[in-house]
């Protein structure tokens, strides 16, 4: 996984409430048996003008002009700003999957549906929480600026604006660590093999039934 | 010990290790595998090197994205029409053949929508940690299991480790006391506490369903209500043990027999949440409120009863929601204020994860029975969650009652609840639907969803609008 410590970048936005999992990844798009490729058809339903396909070159399509993700000022983002429970709905990892594809390393919401947040820290995506009230300053002064960016220091959680004040944020001692150093969590948890090994040999005695039923 | 809930009893048992930076290890009893979130978990672990962990836990099926037209499904998986599908669906036999996962093939008995086929075939059952590539896997929390929907990553991760690294949630109560009324179901009991509650009124919480309307509910009911608790936000909906759920689980396939069978029964019984045990979050509603329930906007805590009225946008007071509420009803192409009943359907679906068990069928062909379908309803699915219950209703006769009415009887699978396989609505479209998500674009591009109870979307098919089934005489206007 990639490492996360400190992003300075460009801000988009998202600017509306319960952005599902189907909105950021349309479900023709789950089919394929791959990890990588998802970008070009991150928020395909409002992005685009028609219906998107798998495998389709998405430059030949017709853009919305109304959505602010395809207005050049944003162009290159790679934090996105977004409003409350973002990412409700299904378990896909195609959601963070198509936004990191697509550029985007952090986002800042006030809340998230929390399978898609625990999906983001698998990807090397980072989900700050901030309050709605601090959103709503961000987005104000992104609206005011083109071109306005954010620095996010992992290490010092803490996302510094422009004129240099900063919004602390909280996070997961855990979760914090994997991103800083890149960590592989499948390799962290096995250095507990023996552990498991003896969880297992309590519960199958007292519990026997619970192992071996399905074969 | 001090007191505890079902949920603090299911994480207990199951924990491995606590680590000092808040994080667990949590051991995992049961893992279901279906085509579309597996393939880059299976690619994951060939790149390391890895293998399962353990092959008894693994229990795979395809459900996603398969036909469910008999004369496609009659082809078998070369025969599935779309290039991309056949090749996940192909991808996850080829998988589970490799590393040896026991697998239900698509035209296989015992192979059904991930969530009616753990339950059925006694894969699931108390006490267990139950996970799966998809968010309504809290369905089998009925069965009082700590079962919850993962990522692709952590697919990897429990194949690899039979572990997640976790947290505990926090516990909330969701207590429905009191009585439903005739032709109040289960899913108008989920969609009343989504709406109270809204979309994201769960996150970070396990909800147990307590109170005399989950006692007096059936096993299958209890798991159309956790079905949708991951609609309120929450991963985790529960309902703890009683004699129901231990009659329920007696005789399955890959339950214990004989006096294992006894003896885990006995631990299932204490399955239940200590009198004085801690909720951080309690809800109250009374069951006798309750009126069957219809989605009219683009989010499931949008909901009103049948008798009631489309919500206007100039009676909304909070700024974000009243734009919210805008975009609804445009997307929907509904008028704020108009009767919720006035609603014309072009399609019925019924079916899903939520609404496609036995029970479900009966309720649905009971309505129907001695009907015909509106002439202004392109088309009414009527979609079994698995071999065995299109088996069973097929014994019972019900698919000649969905046949004789004028709705489609199909193969097992996700079908329009998605729109990954050819069952989805056209643009515009209006649709009765038993499945939990009326996001935009949910079940086809563009398309209308009103979530409500298979009786309700029965009823809506005969008379062709959206109708208060307790007022449903099959005369159609």
């Amino acid at each position: 996984m990639k490492a996360f410590t400190q992003l300075k970048g460009l801000v988009g936005p998202m600017d509306r409430a319960n952005v599902d999992t189907d909105m950021i990844i349309p479900k023709q798009f789950l089919k394929s048996i791959k990890r990588s490729g998802f970008g070009p058809n991150l928020f395909d339903e409002l992005r685009y003008m028609d219906e998107g396909q798998p495998g389709q070159d998405c430059s030949q399509r017709p853009i919305n002009p109304e959505f602010a993700l395809n207005l050049p000022r944003y162009s290159g983002a790679t934090i996105l700003l977004a409003r409350k429970n973002f990412g409700c709905g299904s378990s896909r990892e195609h959601a963070p999957w198509a936004l990191e594809d697509y550029g985007f390393r952090a986002i800042i919401a006030p809340s998230y549906a929390d399978i898609f947040y625990n999906n983001c820290f698998k990807n090397g995506l980072l989900p700050v929480v901030l309050t709605e009230q601090q959103l709503n300053v961000l987005f104000a002064e992104m609206y005011a600026d083109e071109g306005y960016q954010l620095t996010i220091d992992l290490a010092q959680q803490k996302v510094v604006r422009p004129n240099g004040e900063s919004f602390e944020f909280d996070i997961d001692q855990f979760r914090k660590d994997c991103l800083i150093k890149g960590l592989d969590e499948i390799g962290l948890t096995l250095h507990s093999a023996q552990a498991i090994k003896d969880y297992e040999k309590a519960r199958a005695e007292t519990q026997p039934w619970v192992f071996g039923a399905i074969k | 010990m001090s007191q505890r809930t079902v949920y603090d009893k299911l994480w207990d048992s199951h924990l491995v290790k606590q680590n000092a930076d808040g994080s667990a290890l949590l051991y995992i009893d049961r893992h279901i595998l279906h085509e579309v979130t597996s393939p880059q978990a299976f690619e994951g672990l060939r790149i390391a090197g890895r293998k399962p962990w353990r092959l008894d836990t693994n229990l795979a099926t395809p459900d996603h994205n398969i036909s469910t037209d008999p004369a496609e499904r009659a082809a078998g998986v070369a025969g599935i029409p779309d290039n991309t599908s056949r090749i996940q669906v192909q991808t996850l036999d080829d998988n589970c053949d490799h590393f040896g996962i026991k697998e239900f093939k698509m035209n296989e008995m015992g192979q059904g929508i991930v969530h009616v086929m753990g339950p059925e075939l006694g894969a699931t059952m108390p006490g267990l940690t139950v996970v799966c590539g998809d968010s309504h896997t809290a369905t089998h929390g009925a069965l009082a299991c700590l079962a919850h929907g993962i990522g692709t990553s952590e697919v990897e991760h429990v194949l690899a480790s039979q572990c997640l690294v976790t947290k505990k949630m926090k516990n909330m109560r969701v207590t429905v006391d009191g009585v439903l009324g005739v032709g109040v179901t289960p899913k108008d009991v989920v969609l009343a506490i989504i709406a109270k509650i809204g979309t994201a009124g769960g996150n970070g919480h396990a909800i147990e369903f307590a109170g005399s309307v989950f006692r007096d509910m059936s096993i299958e009911g209890r798991m159309t209500v956790c079905n949708m608790a991951i609609e309120a936000g929450a991963r985790v909906g529960l309902v703890a043990v009683d004699e129901k759920t231990i009659d329920y689980c007696r005789g399955r396939k890959f339950m214990p027999a004989g006096e294992m069978f006894d003896k885990a029964a006995e631990y299932w019984r204490t399955l239940t949440s200590d009198s004085d045990a801690f909720f951080d979050t309690e809800v109250q509603m009374n069951g006798s409120d309750i009126a069957p329930q219809v989605s009219w906007g683009t989010s499931p805590e949008m909901v009103v009863p049948v008798t009631g009225n489309i919500p206007r946008v100039e009676d909304q007071t909070d700024a974000v929601k009243k734009k919210g509420v805008e975009r609804a009803l445009e997307y929907m192409g509904l008028e704020g204020g108009a009767p919720i009943s006035s609603v014309a359907v072009d399609r019925v679906f019924i079916g899903s994860c939520t609404n496609s068990r036995i029970e479900d069928m009966r309720a649905a062909a009971a309505v129907v029975k001695g009907h015909t379908v509106s002439k202004t309803i392109k088309q009414a699915l009527v979609v079994p969650g698995s071999q065995m219950v299109k088996e069973q209703a097929e014994a019972e006769g019900l698919d000649k009652v969905f046949i004789q009415a004028g709705l489609d009887w199909r193969e097992p699978g996700c079908s329009m609840c998605l729109a990954m396989n050819a069952d989805k609505l056209g643009a515009g479209e209006h649709c009765a639907s038993t499945s939990n998500r009326n996001f935009e674009g949910r079940q086809g591009n563009g398309g209308r969803t009103h979530l409500m109870s298979p009786e309700m979307a029965a009823a809506a098919a005969i008379t062709g609008h959206i109708v208060d089934v307790r007022e449903f005489t099959g005369d159609q206007s």
